[in-house]
């Protein structure tokens, strides 16, 4: 059997992260729960959650001193995967009852409030990854469990960049289309909830691990 | 394509244990909740509901027990409710594995109470319980009253009206329960439903009145986005969650 994968549950005291670290398990990781810049940087994989709001994410993100530490992953070019509004914070900016706040801006695109009838869009939904996705390599037709209020609506990523790979959008919708998922090499993310999305999800971490 | 109707096994626990019974073939323990909890995670359930009916508050440790179990080994959603009073309270459910947590008379007493927990831990956390019946009170504007204690108290209070507060308070679900129909196998109370779909925007759980498959269509077009059951999932065949399902995609609504 290959040897286990490494992976960090950034911990800074985001909800629920028992789930994560046991579906992570099960999926076949060796896990870590810790916010300690050594753990964060020496694994092969960096878990970001992240729930409740924008703010108070990039807020606790910066009380435990996570975000120069996560940039540095990225620069160095080691995987990262965010989640739920840990998957928000890589964009431009959030929104929320009119209060604009700095994301880690790694993508182009504000997180908003959804344009649907019903919010929070909660639930199963399905999803339409781009061609030779990785993430979601034999569970394209699966539904995966969303629970949010915000989501970014329009992607402008300028593909006129140079020596840019344009990431990897993978749609969702819920009244309008949003993005349900990126991934741009090392960096990953989904709007979703893998460790809760049953049997597709697990195997989504594992296709993830795979990665790593 | 859209998002799929929920549909969601609510299993009644008292101090550890299932209490209604179920009618599972080949379940050695029918009464252990975390036997039963991944029992509907195999059969399809979308997500799974605790209701802690421990009449004393000292045995909510055996509570936090089994949702830390029930979180070790399934891999969908979990919500709790009973007893939920404060922020403390959903705290240590969180801590324990739960996902969401539902609330009813502690919110009906105090509804600021809503806005401390959503404030703290998002909307997504939190589930408004409404057990709610019919009366000819003048005073309750929709006909629809909200109750407290399993819909033993009545308060006086409009259903439509309170869903609407909490909403706006910042709870992310309202879970809906017929007293009336609670029980009857005569299907969901589809006028309540239709009732509090027209005033409020967040996802709206119908619950109450389920006897058989052909029960759960009506509450969708009614405007449930989830419906939430006990006996007809403990009492019926092995593969009730399967019928409803289908029940439910024959009548042209997405399902998982």
């Amino acid at each position: 059997m290959a040897e286990r994968k490494k992976v960090t549950v950034l911990d800074y005291g985001s909800g629920n992260v028992r789930s994560a670290v046991r579906a992570l398990e099960a999926a076949g990781a060796e896990v870590t729960l810790s916010a300690k810049p050594d753990d964060i940087l020496n694994c092969d994989g960096l878990f970001v959650p992240g729930v409740g709001a924008y703010a108070a994410v990039m807020q606790a993100l910066n009380d435990v001193g996570a975000i120069r530490w996560i940039g540095r992953r990225i620069a160095g070019g080691r995987p990262v995967l965010g989640i739920c509004v840990g998957h928000q914070i890589f964009f431009e900016e959030g929104v929320e009852h009119g209060v604009r706040t700095p994301g880690m801006g790694e993508w182009p695109g504000t997180v908003e409030l959804l344009k649907a009838p019903v919010v929070p869009h909660m639930g199963w939904n399905t999803v339409t990854p781009p061609e030779g996705s990785k993430l979601f390599k034999g569970i394209e037709n699966e539904r995966f469990y969303f629970v949010h209020s915000y989501a970014v609506q329009e992607w402008n990523f300028d593909v006129a960049q140079p020596k840019m790979l344009p990431p990897q959008v993978t749609w969702s919708e819920h009244g309008v289309p949003f993005v349900a998922g990126v991934e741009n090499g090392p960096l990953c993310a989904l709007q979703f909830h893998p460790e809760k999305s049953g049997e597709a999800g697990a195997q989504l971490l594992r296709n993830w691990l795979e990665t790593l | 394509m859209s998002v799929a109707i929920r549909v969601i096994p609510c299993l009644d626990v008292d101090n550890g244990r299932v209490v209604k019974g179920v009618n599972f073939e080949g379940l050695r323990d029918a009464g252990d909740p975390v036997e039963l909890a991944k029992r509907y995670n195999a059969a399809g359930a979308d997500e799974i509901t605790f209701l802690d009916v421990t009449a004393s508050s000292g045995n909510r440790e055996t509570t936090y027990d089994v949702v830390a179990k029930t979180a070790e080994e399934i891999f969908i959603p979990l919500t709790v409710g009973g007893g939920v009073r404060a922020v403390e309270d959903v705290d240590r459910l969180l801590r324990a594995g739960a996902d969401k947590a539902s609330i009813n008379t502690a919110a009906v007493d105090r509804p600021e109470v809503i806005n401390e927990i959503t404030r703290r831990f998002g909307s997504q956390v939190l589930v408004l319980s409404l057990d709610a019946r019919r009366t000819n009170d003048p005073n309750v504007a929709s006909g629809f009253e909200v109750t407290t204690h399993g819909g033993r108290t009545g308060t006086g209070r409009c259903a439509v009206a309170w869903a609407k507060e909490a909403a706006e308070r910042g709870v992310g679900e309202i879970l809906l329960n017929s007293i009336d129909a609670d029980g009857t196998k005569d299907g969901f109370d589809l006028e309540m439903i239709r009732a509090v779909r027209a005033e409020v925007t967040v996802p709206l759980i119908a619950s109450g009145g389920a006897g058989g498959p052909e029960h759960f269509p009506p509450a969708i077009a009614a405007g449930a986005d989830a419906v939430l059951a006990a006996s007809i999932f403990h009492f019926g065949p092995n593969d009730m969650i399967k019928q409803v399902k289908d029940a439910i995609r024959e009548a042209g609504f997405p399902v998982r």
